[in-house]
């Protein structure tokens, strides 16, 4: 009796393995188009969607080669925006509401109080409230380049960051610090050689969300960049449909496998911390 | 500058040209813009062309010559004799017709300025945008634009999505007609290099006195509030673009052909083929086109029209396409000036 | 007590000293990212403008034009309709998935990796993928994804489905795995089926995780952009008999930013009156999510 019901039981998560395991792979066929149509003839890519790039549909690297200069604008320039303003943003946005949260955690004052407030306000705000006059705003501040727009990055991600953090310094006892002051470390010190080595959990968490958001965000950068000098990736690759001229669906598909390339990566590596950090911004809202 | 909207907005900053060095280069008054005060605010420096572009040498194949196509009713029934004979022949009349955004605005742009322009001369000229326009021509337009998606490579089911090529399809010889401009002219040249362009017929009485669609949306101004040596230096480069041998060359060959008497020879065939018929004494189709109100908003709606259209050719769903180019004329007309 | 509270206090005097240091940076970002933004765009929103700088107020008749303007009506009950619908299958499916793969089954570690990975992909990436995966299933029916708002309507329920039945089911997990191994067991020995157990005993236990998938998959579903714009951009639209057209397939932050800045320069202010009745939606949503999940903490 027992023994049955274990092999009835071990039959079905075998069944529940396959049925999933078929779902994985369904999971995986739109990715997988985008790499067969990369290597796909442009005409083949409407008429044969689905089949192999076999035999004269065959393209070889031509549709990433002409893909470095589709749509009147260098891919690779693209490439290096995004990474620029990513980079750049994720950093300004760690180092600044790290260094705000601890403060306004310790000092907790009413415009501290008001502050955070305003920060957790800020979290759900949809973006389309404020685009408008932001990009205005950012446009007479001169934020328009790759190399300033982190201050608006830095801006209107604050809320969830600071959120974050003070979520996770209110947790550190305050004898450490208070530890640290008697042996004659100032404020500044403190923060940077007892708060900071603790932090680093959320910062990891932060700068997941942070790397995500402004690596695939469109709407910030289209209407605060200028996008004649400057595009990153997903304004690219929204503007190649959008161009007068032939739209070439294979070189298309080249450079979206080219942009979805390091995203992969970057989760492959680092699944483990990416998934606890998206799920902490989850959670906290 | 692209258009007289462009000197509505910054006519305050534009300095008069009349009888300025410039302008006196000018071989003709096509190309000027005017601001409400009267001053001649903006004067082109390159002009295109758009209309039908043929492969004479296919045309041959099929039994045909461009001078037998004097009228829309020769179109019709060259174009409709080479679809039937598509398989033996192995190739078809009209290159794909894409309804997306990088090839829609081949006719709702370009090949719909045969009933709006049609249209405007009987008024005598529209000076401005007019607030709302009548539609009087649409059926010319539905007979060659019904003439473009009937006879063509693609079915006109399948183009509402787009990714077809048509470019290359007249490259590779897949078609005799491919609507699009001169700026095609660098990319069709080394394989089709006897390419010409024929007007856009559609059945209006006079029509075979009818020349291509020549205009343009690149004006020169300059700015009335900059210094007087900056005015100076600026009508002085200006001048030189369009005189000096080697620079004019070099514009030229970017641009196409400048309106210049003094600018380099074309060497692009369209722009030619504009030229002989001007010659020959036909009326340039003038870029009415260029007045559709709220542009982007205005074309998005006669796309979703012809996509319709497009899947089902019904009499009712091209009263669809036909009330978004007219009425919706009006509404967009309203949209912008309130 | 007192005296760790003094010893607070001169710490936190000393930090104070440091105080332009520590949020200047943030505070300076914070009012040229948000606040100004935030206060600019209220005003403006009652005012009639075509420059910012020489805006004339005109009280609430931005708002009344925004509720009178048929494509923004429809457009909410789209969204509403689309939100409504995601949260269903997205959160049905969700659970599924992560009720199956929290059952201890071989390879759930690469079945978790890989539902998880399209979350990662940005939207208008997304929304191209699936544009020409759709074209090439309809093309073949003759047919296309912009001609019938039904197939628009459904297609970005499948592109979300992708995209986001990954990402809740992390939240999923985490919540079945939190459900104590000895209720379930008790269940058991109590007679009850594995269909009961999981209504009866695992469900409710993990009440506050579906909670928070339901809030987050409505927000996501109301502010939806990226994916609208790259996969239909509204399209097929109603052709009115005056002209006038509707975007069958357009949602609110679509919407919202046509009417910024497609439409004349003269609409941006009922375009911003359009931007506060969205941002208040779904600020209400947001706070409701907030304030729960802050109630279930106090009682833990």
């Amino acid at each position: 009796m027992k023994k049955s019901s274990l092999t009835a039981e071990r039959r079905r998560k075998t069944i529940l393995s396959v049925v999933l395991g078929v779902i994985c792979v369904i999971y995986v066929l739109p990715v997988l188009t985008v790499v067969l149509n990369s290597f796909k003839l442009n005409t083949f890519v409407k008429t044969d969607t689905f089949a192999l790039p076999a035999g004269e549909m065959w393209a070889g690297f031509s549709n990433f080669i002409k893909g470095m200069t589709f749509g009147n604008y260098p891919f690779w320039k693209s490439v290096l925006y995004s990474i620029v303003i990513t980079l750049l943003s994720t950093a300004l946005i760690l180092f600044c509401t790290s260094m705000a949260a601890w403060y306004i955690t310790r000092v907790n004052s009413k415009f501290c109080k008001t502050l955070y407030y305003l920060c957790v306000f800020s979290m759900v705000v949809p973006f389309q409230m404020v685009m408008f006059t932001l990009s205005k705003t950012a446009d007479s501040l001169k934020l328009n380049t790759p190399w300033t727009i982190p201050i608006v990055y830095l801006g209107f991600g604050a809320g969830l960051a600071i959120f974050m953090f003070a979520g996770f310094v209110k947790s550190i006892p305050l004898e450490i610090e208070e530890a640290a002051a008697i042996d004659g470390c100032g404020p500044v010190r403190t923060f940077f050689s007892v708060v900071l080595p603790m932090l680093k959990p959320t910062m990891i968490s932060v700068g997941i969300l942070e790397i995500m958001w402004v690596w695939n965000d469109y709407l910030l950068p289209v209407l605060v960049l200028d996008i004649n000098e400057y595009r990153t990736i997903p304004i690219h690759i929204q503007y190649l449909k959008g161009s007068y001229g032939t739209v070439d669906l294979g070189a298309t598909m080249a450079l979206i496998l080219l942009s979805i390339i390091p995203v992969i990566a970057f989760y492959l590596s680092c699944q483990k911390h990416i998934i606890k950090g998206v799920a902490a911004g989850a959670v906290k809202g | 500058m692209t258009n007289q909207a462009d000197v509505d907005t910054w006519q305050d900053y534009c300095l008069d040209l009349k009888d300025a060095a410039i302008t006196k280069e000018l071989n003709t008054d096509a190309y000027e813009l005017f601001a409400a005060d009267g001053k001649l605010a903006s004067i082109g420096y390159c002009y295109e062309c758009y209309g039908i572009i043929v492969n004479p040498d296919l045309l041959e194949t099929a039994g045909y010559s461009v001078d037998e196509i004097k009228g829309f009713d020769t179109l019709k029934q060259v174009a409709e004799d080479i679809h039937a004979r598509a398989g033996e022949l192995g190739f078809d009349a009209f290159t794909s017709s894409d309804m997306d955004s990088s090839s829609n605005w081949r006719f709702t742009g370009h090949l719909v300025n045969a009933a709006y322009f049609y249209e405007s001369r009987d008024d005598g000229g529209w000076p401005v945008c007019p607030p709302s326009i009548k539609g009087t021509y649409m059926d010319n337009y539905k007979a060659l634009y019904d003439l473009c998606i009937n006879n063509s490579t693609v079915a006109p089911t399948e183009l509402a999505n787009g990714g077809h090529d048509a470019q290359n399809e007249f490259k590779s010889g897949k078609a005799v007609f491919y609507v699009n401009g001169s700026w095609e002219y660098e990319a069709i040249k080394d394989s089709v290099p006897n390419a010409t362009m024929i007007p856009y017929y559609c059945g209006v009485a006079g029509e075979e006195k009818a020349g291509l669609n020549c205009g343009t949306g690149s004006y020169w101004s300059i700015n009335a509030k900059a210094s007087e040596a900056d005015q100076q230096a600026t009508m002085d480069f200006m001048v030189w673009c369009v005189t000096d041998p080697e620079a004019s060359r070099m514009l030229v060959d970017t641009f196409g052909v400048m309106p210049y008497t003094q600018s380099a020879e074309s060497t692009n065939g369209f722009l030619a083929a504009a030229d002989r018929y001007t010659t020959d004494g036909c009326y340039n189709m003038e870029w009415v086109t260029n007045y559709q109100p709220n542009v982007d908003e205005y074309r998005a709606g006669v796309v979703s029209a012809m996509n319709q259209y497009n899947a089902d050719q019904s009499d009712a769903n091209w009263e669809l396409v036909r009330t978004a180019y007219v009425e919706g004329w009006a509404i967009q007309y309203q949209a912008v000036n309130g | 007590m007192k005296k760790k509270l003094a010893k607070g206090n001169t710490l936190q005097a000393s930090i104070r000293r440091w105080g332009l240091l520590f949020l200047g940076p943030v505070v300076a970002a914070f009012v040229i990212g948000f606040v100004w933004p935030f206060v600019q765009g209220i005003y403006l929103s009652f005012c009639q403008f075509k420059l910012v700088s020489d805006a004339t107020f005109i009280g609430f008749n931005n708002y009344i034009k925004a509720f009178q303007d048929v494509t923004f009506t429809h457009a909410f009950w789209y969204t509403a309709l689309f939100a409504i619908t995601s949260l269903i299958i997205i959160n049905v499916l969700a659970f599924a998935v992560a009720y199956a793969l929290t059952q201890s089954i071989k390879g759930s570690n690469l079945f978790r990796t890989v539902f998880f990975m399209p979350n990662l992909i940005g939207g208008i990436v997304l929304g191209y993928i699936w544009s020409m995966i759709f074209d090439g299933i309809l093309g073949r029916m003759n047919t296309s994804i912009l001609l019938e708002s039904r197939y628009g309507f459904w297609g970005l329920i499948i592109l979300m489905c992708w995209q986001q039945i990954g990402y809740m089911m992390i939240i999923y997990i985490a919540g079945l795995q939190a459900v104590p191994e000895d209720m379930i067991e008790a269940a058991r020995i109590d007679g009850a089926t594995k269909v009961q157990t999981l209504f009866r005993v695992t469900i409710p236990n993990v009440m506050p995780s579906i909670t928070i998938c339901m809030f987050l998959s409505l927000t996501n579903g109301f502010k939806l952009f990226d994916q609208n714009l790259a996969l239909t951009a509204g399209q097929p639209f109603i052709i009115q008999p005056d002209g006038s057209t509707i975007k069958t397939t357009e949602m609110l932050a679509l919407n919202i930013y046509n009417t910024f800045y497609t439409a004349n320069s003269s609409s941006q202010g009922v375009a911003q009156a359009k931007a506060v009745i969205f941002f208040i939606l779904v600020a209400g949503l947001g706070l409701a999510q907030l304030g729960y999940t802050r109630k279930k903490e106090v009682q833990q």
